[in-house]
């Protein structure tokens, strides 16, 4: 199981998970919060629709691509949590245009 | 290995000589492909996978008739190859577009179209510019960029998936029973015997014709067997960005989806007498500001590669095919758009290259027209 050390600094951020509301460290990434929530998978493959998760946590291998306060393939290991954050799982390929059309570039 | 001998031996791996081989080799010949391998300068891996035809044989009529029944071949083409090999190199044939950003654009593909349509049979293009109104119905639900006004539409331009179909080629000629060696690239062919000779790191290799379709490498055999290969490189880079649902069912020059899901974006058009393929980051940025100015929202996506290849190109543009005076059963094949011309290449050509002489009907292409050009 997933274990978090303690933080030095303490502090606690509420972000929100899949819906669900997680508190975790100030310091932590979207990718701790989403793996601290226990969502089990944070993505689906685009090609295979194959369950994938946070690998290396440090911005290299790219699994951890999530929809982050609605903007999709966010590098979730490499974002900082903020108060009310809405970290949510990528499925399967994005969309070209947000719903919704008109939306500015 | 030194005793190996074949009915051809097709110099050059890549689409269009493993195409050639493939159409050989389907109709009894054997036939050994040479191939340089992974290190190989190779457009076939690095191209932009159109099967197209609106574009081709402005100043050569010939050329645009014999790329119309390429497009025409393809369709049977791809499923014989998917069946042959296994591998389906993903001929989708909706039509192509080419967009107009702004009236003067428009204008000029205007010209060009109906200068093309004059020079041949009203059946070879069938191509008809089209309003932003009619470019919006082609691309449902794609936002379009404010300055694009229409462009140019053929209902016979497809694409294909470039690195499919070599994967393709490679393993049909395998089933087929042609020998495929990418261990063996050509350092030097010969005319011997009646026959031809080519020497290779493993050993020499005999043939009663040779074809020679080594692309960038050709012009450094052709000579020896009374061939004639002006062969000019041209630089050109593509983007590819992460994937995303589908939404571009027509392929267009300059952006088209994969099946996959990343949109590619191309190309550049570098005149260059380096053989380097070294991309720049210069490249990418104008390949998409023009793509974003034609799809607004592509601004949102990831590039997550970008490289460069480069064409192989004769003076004039137009393939080249010409068989050996001094050598009968010698040839040379090359050309700008190996994957369009594949499904011809592996049937009309390959029948042209069996036959005791090279038919008359492909006259247009020897590369005498360059030195005629030349004298006057």
């Amino acid at each position: 199981m997933l274990r978090k050390l303690p933080d030095p600094a303490g502090g606690v951020v509420t972000v929100i998970v899949e819906g669900r509301p997680c508190e975790v460290g100030p310091n932590d990434t979207a990718a701790a919060a989403a793996l601290l929530a226990g969502i089990g998978h944070t993505r689906t493959s685009p090609v295979t629709g194959e369950p994938r998760a946070p690998f290396c946590m440090m911005g290299v291998c790219h699994e951890c691509l999530m929809v982050i306060d609605g903007v999709p393939s966010r590098q979730a290991c490499l974002v900082t949590v903020r108060e009310g954050m809405r970290i949510d799982r990528q499925v399967g390929p994005r969309a070209l245009q947000p719903a919704g059309a008109d939306a500015h570039v | 290995m030194a005793d190996t001998s074949y009915d051809f031996i097709v110099v050059g791996g890549g689409v269009v000589g493993s195409a050639i081989g493939y159409g050989l080799a389907k109709r009894g010949a054997r036939v050994a492909v040479l191939d340089e391998g992974d290190t190989a300068i190779r457009a076939s891996r690095v191209n932009f996978g159109l099967v197209w035809l609106q574009s081709k044989g402005d100043g050569m009529p010939d050329y645009g008739r014999w790329t119309r029944r390429s497009a025409d071949l393809w369709g049977p083409f791809a499923q014989e190859l998917r069946q042959t090999s296994g591998v389906d190199p993903e001929h989708v044939q909706r039509g192509g577009v080419i967009f107009c950003l702004g009236d003067e654009e428009f204008e000029q593909r205007r010209t060009t179209i109906m200068r093309m349509h004059n020079q041949v049979e009203p059946w070879v293009y069938e191509t008809e510019m089209i309003d932003r109104r009619q470019m919006q119905e082609l691309f449902p639900g794609v936002r379009l960029g404010k300055e694009l006004v229409g462009g140019s539409f053929c209902p016979h331009d497809g694409v294909s998936n470039p690195l499919r179909l070599l994967q393709s080629l490679h393993a049909a000629l395998k089933r087929l029973g042609a020998d495929y060696r990418p261990d063996a690239p050509a350092r030097a062919a010969r005319a011997e015997g009646g026959g031809f000779a080519v020497d290779t790191p493993v050993g020499t290799l005999r043939a009663g014709k040779i074809v020679l379709a080594a692309g960038h490498g050709s012009p450094a055999l052709a000579g020896a067997l009374g061939l004639d290969a002006p062969v000019i490189p041209e630089r050109g880079q593509l983007l590819i960005t992460e994937r995303v649902a589908p939404i571009l069912d027509v392929a267009a020059g300059g952006i088209r989806q994969m099946s996959e899901g990343g949109m590619l974006i191309g190309a550049t058009f570098e005149d260059t007498s380096e053989y380097t393929t070294r991309a720049t980051t210069a490249n990418a940025v104008e390949l998409a500001q023009r793509a974003i100015r034609i799809m607004p929202d592509l601004a949102r996506l990831k590039m997550v590669r970008t490289w460069l290849g480069l064409r192989v190109l004769s003076p004039d543009g137009f393939p080249v095919y010409m068989e050996s005076d001094d050598h009968p059963g010698a040839y040379v094949a090359f050309c700008h758009s190996g994957n369009t011309l594949a499904a011809v290449h592996a049937e009309d050509l390959a029948e042209a290259f069996l036959a005791p002489r090279l038919p008359e009907r492909l006259a247009s292409f020897h590369p005498r027209r360059f030195h005629a050009q030349k004298a006057a």
